[in-house]
C-alpha cells in the first residue's frame, strides 16, 4: 500500500488547472498548424494564423488561451494500492481553487442552476474516479468550455439506425453548432453503453490524441469518415467559411443493450486543453 | 483593407458597413453577458436607469480573467451571443449601436438591427491572449456582484473584428461558407 497525502493531490491540480490552461498540447498545436498548411480559403488562413500566434502568446506570458476557462472536469486513475491520507474529493476541489485564484484562470461556476450565485473559486470540479490496478494515482484536468459545452448532444437511437445514424446526429450536431463554439472544433463521439454512460465516453473521447484513430479498424475508418464530413460542411475557422472545420473526430465505445443505441456528441473548440500528470 | 473605426458609432457609419468587412475598434465599449442583460431587462421593466447610456455605444459579450499586475486586463474574448439574443431588440430600440461577439444571431435580432441601424461584430473566439493586448483600460462600472458577469468599461485600441451582420442584414456567415463551397466545386 503506497500512501498518497491529500495536499499533494491538491498541489497537483492546482498546477495541472494551470499549466492546462495556459498551454496548447502538442497535439492540438500539431494538428492547429497541418490544418493552416491545408486550408485554401483566405480568411480561414488568417484566422488559423491568429488561433497558433494566440496560443505562443498564451504560452509565452502565461495567460490562458481563452478567457473561458472552464468548468474543471477531473480524471482520477487511483491505483487499488494507493492510500490516501485525507479527504480526495476535497483535495481535488481545493486544487481547483487554489488553481483558479492563484492562476488568475476566470471563476466561472455558479452554485445553483437556477439561483446563479457564482462560488467564487471555480469549484466544484467535476470528478471521474476510476479504480484501476497498481499504486499510482493519475489526474487528468481537462477545462472544459462552455460554448462548446453548450453545443454538445446526446440521443438515444434504435439498434435499427445503426452506423447511419450515428453518423447523422453527428452531423446534425455540427451544422445545429455552426459557428457557436469556435470552429475548428474538435468532437468526441461516445457510442454505447447507457444514458449516462454514454455522455462520459464523449468526454473521454477528447482526451484521446488527435492524431491518432481507433485501434479497432471499423471505427478508425468512421472516425477519418466523420472527419472528412464536418469538414465538407464549409463551415470553417469561426464560421466565416473554409477547410478547417474540426480538427479530429474521435470515438469511443461501450457494450450496449439489445435495445438501445446510446449516442452522445460532445463539442469542443480549438482550445481542446488538459494535462496529466502522475503520483 | 482593414476599416479604422472608434466608438461611440453613428448610425449613418454603422450602416455604411457591410458584411464580411474587417475592422480595427477603438475606443470605449462594455461588456455585458448573460446575467448583466437579465438585469438590465429587470432596469427597462422597473423603468430604472441602466449602468450606462446606450445611445451610440457598443457591447462586448464578454467576461475577462483576471487581471494580473501590471496589466490592464487577463485574457479576454467574446463568448456565443446568440444567448443574449432574447434582451438584445430592447437594447437596440434604446439605441445600443453595436454589438461583439462569436455565432450567429435571431432573426428577431436581425429585423431589430436592420430597423434601428446596427452592427454586429465577431471577434475571433479562443483568442483572449491576442485580444487582451487590444485593451488598455478595465474599470467595473456596475453588479460587481457578478464577478466575471459585471458590467465592465474598457477601452480599445484596434481590436481585429470582422462585421458577421450588417444594418441590412447581410451575413457573413452564410455567404462566407457559401462562397467557399461554391469555390470547391468550381
Amino acid at each position: 500500500m503506497r500512501e498518497i497525502r491529500a495536499e499533494a493531490v491538491t498541489e497537483a491540480v492546482a498546477a495541472l488547472c494551470v499549466r492546462a490552461n495556459r498551454e496548447l498540447p502538442s497535439d492540438v498545436l500539431a494538428r492547429l498548424r497541418a490544418a493552416r498548411g491545408a486550408e485554401t480559403w483566405e480568411t480561414a488562413q488568417g484566422l488559423l494564423d491568429l488561433l497558433l500566434e494566440n496560443a505562443e502568446i498564451a504560452r509565452a506570458e502565461g495567460m490562458p488561451i481563452c478567457q473561458d476557462t472552464g468548468t474543471a472536469v477531473v480524471f482520477a486513475d487511483v491505483g487499488q494500492e494507493v492510500h490516501i491520507l485525507g479527504d480526495f474529493e476535497a483535495a481535488v476541489h481545493a486544487g481547483v481553487a487554489k488553481g483558479y485564484t492563484e492562476g488568475l484562470l476566470r471563476k466561472s461556476i455558479v452554485a445553483d442552476p437556477l439561483r446563479r450565485v457564482n462560488t467564487g473559486d471555480n469549484t466544484p470540479a467535476v470528478i471521474h474516479t476510476r479504480l484501476v490496478p497498481g499504486d499510482r494515482l493519475t489526474l487528468t484536468v481537462a477545462p472544459k468550455g462552455c460554448g462548446s459545452e453548450n453545443m454538445s448532444r446526446l440521443r438515444m437511437l434504435t439498434p435499427a439506425q445503426g452506423a447511419a445514424g450515428v453518423k447523422d446526429f453527428v452531423l446534425e450536431t455540427v451544422r445545429l453548432a455552426g459557428a457557436n463554439p469556435c470552429p475548428p472544433m474538435v468532437l468526441g463521439v461516445g457510442i454505447g453503453g447507457n444514458f449516462e454512460g454514454v455522455a462520459e465516453l464523449a468526454k473521454r473521447a477528447l482526451l484521446l490524441p488527435l492524431d491518432g484513430r481507433s485501434e479497432d479498424p471499423f471505427y478508425a475508418a468512421m472516425e477519418a469518415e466523420l472527419l472528412e464530413a464536418v469538414n465538407g460542411t464549409g463551415i470553417g475557422p469561426q464560421g466565416f467559411g473554409g477547410k478547417t472545420t474540426c480538427l479530429s473526430v474521435r470515438i469511443l465505445t461501450a457494450p450496449t443493450h439489445i435495445a438501445g443505441l446510446p449516442v452522445a456528441v460532445n463539442v469542443s473548440c480549438h482550445v481542446t486543453r488538459h494535462a496529466t500528470a502522475a503520483l | 483593407m482593414e476599416i479604422k473605426l472608434q466608438t461611440p458609432l453613428t448610425e449613418e457609419r454603422v450602416r455604411a458597413l457591410r458584411a464580411g468587412d474587417r475592422v480595427l475598434l477603438s475606443g470605449v465599449v462594455y461588456t455585458a453577458r448573460d446575467a448583466a442583460h437579465l438585469r438590465m431587462l429587470e432596469c427597462l421593466q422597473k423603468g430604472e436607469p441602466l449602468p450606462f447610456d446606450l445611445a451610440g455605444q457598443v457591447i462586448y459579450y464578454a467576461g475577462p480573467t483576471p487581471t494580473p499586475p501590471g496589466r490592464p486586463i487577463g485574457a479576454i474574448g467574446p463568448t456565443t451571443s446568440t444567448r443574449m439574443d432574447a434582451a438584445t431588440p430592447a437594447l437596440l430600440a434604446r439605441g445600443l449601436r453595436g454589438m461583439i461577439g462569436k455565432g450567429g444571431r435571431s432573426p428577431e435580432v436581425v429585423d431589430a438591427m436592420k430597423r434601428h441601424g446596427a452592427v454586429y461584430f465577431a471577434a475571433v473566439g479562443g483568442a483572449a491572449a491576442l485580444m487582451a493586448r487590444c485593451v488598455t483600460a478595465c474599470e467595473v462600472i456596475a453588479w460587481d456582484d457578478l464577478g466575471p458577469e459585471s458590467v465592465k468599461r474598457l477601452t480599445l485600441r484596434d481590436l481585429p473584428l470582422i462585421v458577421a451582420i450588417d444594418a441590412e442584414g447581410g451575413d457573413a456567415f452564410e455567404q462566407g461558407q457559401a462562397a467557399y463551397l461554391r469555390a470547391c466545386k468550381v
